[in-house]
């Protein structure tokens, strides 16, 4: 989606790099985002190989990041651990935003829907995003897909209000009207004239999302309603290594750098995006 | 004369703001005959614009009538609504806000003609092409975006844009009043140009009366939301028989020293459509307002051959209609 109408933009990438912090996060993320997919190849352990003796080792020679409680290998497990949350990040991206758009335009081309929409959309969104997150996994159960669905439900309205708002606009402009005066049918009108121009906001809306999931899911994780404890999740980690707070700190150290790197990698790439693709914002930041 | 192509009967269009209601378009009656070209003029905010959309039914009418051809457009379903929208095209004031800056000038230009399924993708390259050459264009241009062509271009693109179903009737809202002189001029000769060749009825809006009166055949004036004066340009204009025509016609500027006569000049600024006067909506800046003009809408008075005005002071001095 983002990449049709980037391509067309050749001075959007140039815009994109103009921020250094843009350009450093951008190149944080891809090099999290390639170790953890390349998981199998690049840890030096199997993750779920445990050793006795070398329970709570320190990091070092043998074990970069240390071992945990039952003597595995912290970066092996990290790196797995973060191939999960960040599936999760981007399943909750893509999913929240596919239902957004679908809602929010709903909502914002007929009048009818919009009344009962918004105030489902309002009333979603006065919930705390964990809270209703761990709302919707007590009801669903704790698996992977349970998490993307809950917290997907959490993040929809956030884009389907954006959706809406921008979508208010658009469809008073006039190319929109000489549309209807073409004939064109209301699906060509929503999806060629008015998604194909409000997508700028929703993929830096998304970018948001991966982020706020992210986060989210390892709350959820730490809190114990997340997926499923034997899975390794940066958040399961931080709360596995929790109990050992006082005798190795480095096993929550490590997942929380990774989450914070991530996370706000995720973010500045968010604010480059949305200052790249409409240079009037970037004033505001 | 042969049956109009346009019958517009009491159209009425009201908005309802938090503040009142607003008739933009009320009760408005005339005829546009076929292969004619008929100006539309008025103050902003006099409905001009309002009409042109809601005699296309882009705006739903709230009572009235456009009789198309025969078919009262008001009468047809969605389906034949969109059946008929290939006859008549709309071309915008804005060159910049009426193109989809997303999409090619191929696919802005075909969109018509892929609503309607008319032609394979191949057919429709080179319908595209050819309209964009009969509009001045390069069909090289096809494969590229709207925000590469100058605003002149962009008007050919959306005057191209509407002439691929090939309609009937085409309203032009103040099509030229974006751009600079010289490209309207240039615009101008595309349009007559083309209604010349392809046989065109047109309905074009504007406030300019001088390019109407080098344009229309025809010249509807509006104030207020109301037709005040219809009738054929070369009489509206040497005989003006309402007096706000006459005002609007007397500031016309001559390109001549001392060539204008004498300057009917309007005091006060035009009425909030949310209370319009009662009686005739001009009458608080009428120059021969009396009192009378305070209790009835005026009624339509011939002044000549298809010449028509709504004054009752005018009434005495001609025929009623």
């Amino acid at each position: 989606m983002a990449a049709g109408a980037l391509s067309r933009e050749p001075r959007f990438l140039e815009l994109l790099f103009a921020r250094r912090s843009v350009a450093v996060a951008l190149g944080v993320f891809v090099v999290v985002l390639v170790a953890c997919v390349l998981a199998d190849v690049v840890a030096p352990a199997d993750p779920a190989r445990m050793s006795v003796r070398a329970r709570l080792t320190p990091p070092g020679d043998a074990y970069w990041l240390g071992a945990d409680a039952f003597g595995r290998d912290v970066l092996s497990r990290l790196l797995h651990a973060g191939r999960v949350s960040l599936t999760i990040g981007l399943g909750v991206a893509l999913i929240s935003s596919a239902i957004g758009i679908v809602i929010g335009l709903l909502a914002g081309f007929y009048r009818r829907l919009d009344g009962a929409l918004s105030r489902l959309i309002d009333a979603m969104m006065a919930f705390p995003d964990i809270l209703l997150a761990i709302a919707l996994v007590s009801i669903l159960g704790g698996s992977i897909v349970n998490v993307v669905a809950a917290l997907s439900i959490v993040y929809a309205p956030r884009i389907a209000r954006i959706v809406r708002a921008s979508t208010l606009v658009v469809r008073e402009l006039p190319y929109v009207e000489a549309a209807r005066a073409l004939g064109s049918s209301t699906r060509t009108i929503m999806t060629t004239h008015v998604l194909r121009n409000i997508v700028s906001p929703i993929v830096v809306q998304s970018t948001f999302i991966f982020a706020y999931a992210m986060l989210a899911e390892a709350g959820l994780s730490f809190l114990g309603v997340g997926v499923d404890p034997a899975t390794p999740t940066w958040g399961t980690m931080i709360a596995e290594g929790r109990q050992y707070i006082d005798q190795a700190s480095f096993l929550i150290l490590f997942p929380g750098i990774a989450i914070s790197v991530s996370v706000l990698s995720l973010q500045i790439i968010g604010d480059g995006l949305r200052d790249a693709m409409d240079p009037r914002l970037a004033k505001d930041l | 004369m042969a049956e109009p192509l346009l019958q517009i009967r009491d159209l009425t269009k009201t908005f309802v703001t938090p503040r009142g209601t607003v008739r933009a378009v009320d009760r408005v009656s005339f005829d546009i005959p076929r292969g004619s070209i008929t100006g539309l003029v008025g103050e902003s905010g006099s409905g001009k614009t309002t009409l042109g959309r809601t005699l296309l039914r882009l705006v739903e009418p709230t009572s009235g009538h456009t009789i198309f051809d025969g078919t009262d457009l008001n009468a047809l379903d969605a389906a034949g609504m969109r059946r008929m929208r290939r006859r008549m095209q709309i071309i915008f004031q804005d060159p910049v806000s009426s193109l989809n800056p997303r999409l090619t000038v191929g696919a802005i230009v075909a969109e018509g003609l892929v609503a309607h399924g008319i032609g394979t993708a191949r057919e429709r390259r080179e319908r595209v092409a050819a309209l964009l050459e009969e509009v001045g264009l390069s069909p090289d241009h096809m494969s590229r975006f709207p925000h590469e062509f100058s605003g002149g271009q962009r008007q050919r693109i959306g005057i191209a844009r509407a002439l691929a179903l090939e309609p009937d009737f085409i309203v032009a809202d103040e099509s030229v009043s974006a751009l600079d002189v010289s490209i309207q001029a240039q615009v101008l000769n595309l349009l007559l140009d083309l209604r010349a060749r392809r046989d065109l009825t047109m309905l074009f809006i504007a406030h300019d009366l001088s390019v109407v009166e080098y344009l229309c055949d025809q010249t509807v004036v509006m104030y207020l939301g109301r037709v005040v004066e219809v009738g054929p340009s070369r009489d509206l204009y040497t005989a003006p028989a309402h007096p706000y025509t006459r005002a609007l016609v007397s500031a016309i500027p001559v390109p001549e020293p001392g060539g204008a006569g004498a300057r009917t000049i309007l005091r006060g600024d035009i009425p909030s459509p949310l209370s319009p006067p009662s009686g005739c909506v001009f009458r608080t800046r009428c120059p021969i307002a009396a009192d009378v003009c305070a209790e009835d809408p005026p009624v339509a008075v011939r002044a000549g051959p298809d010449h028509i005005a709504y004054c009752k002071k005018i009434e005495a001095a001609h025929d009623l209609v």
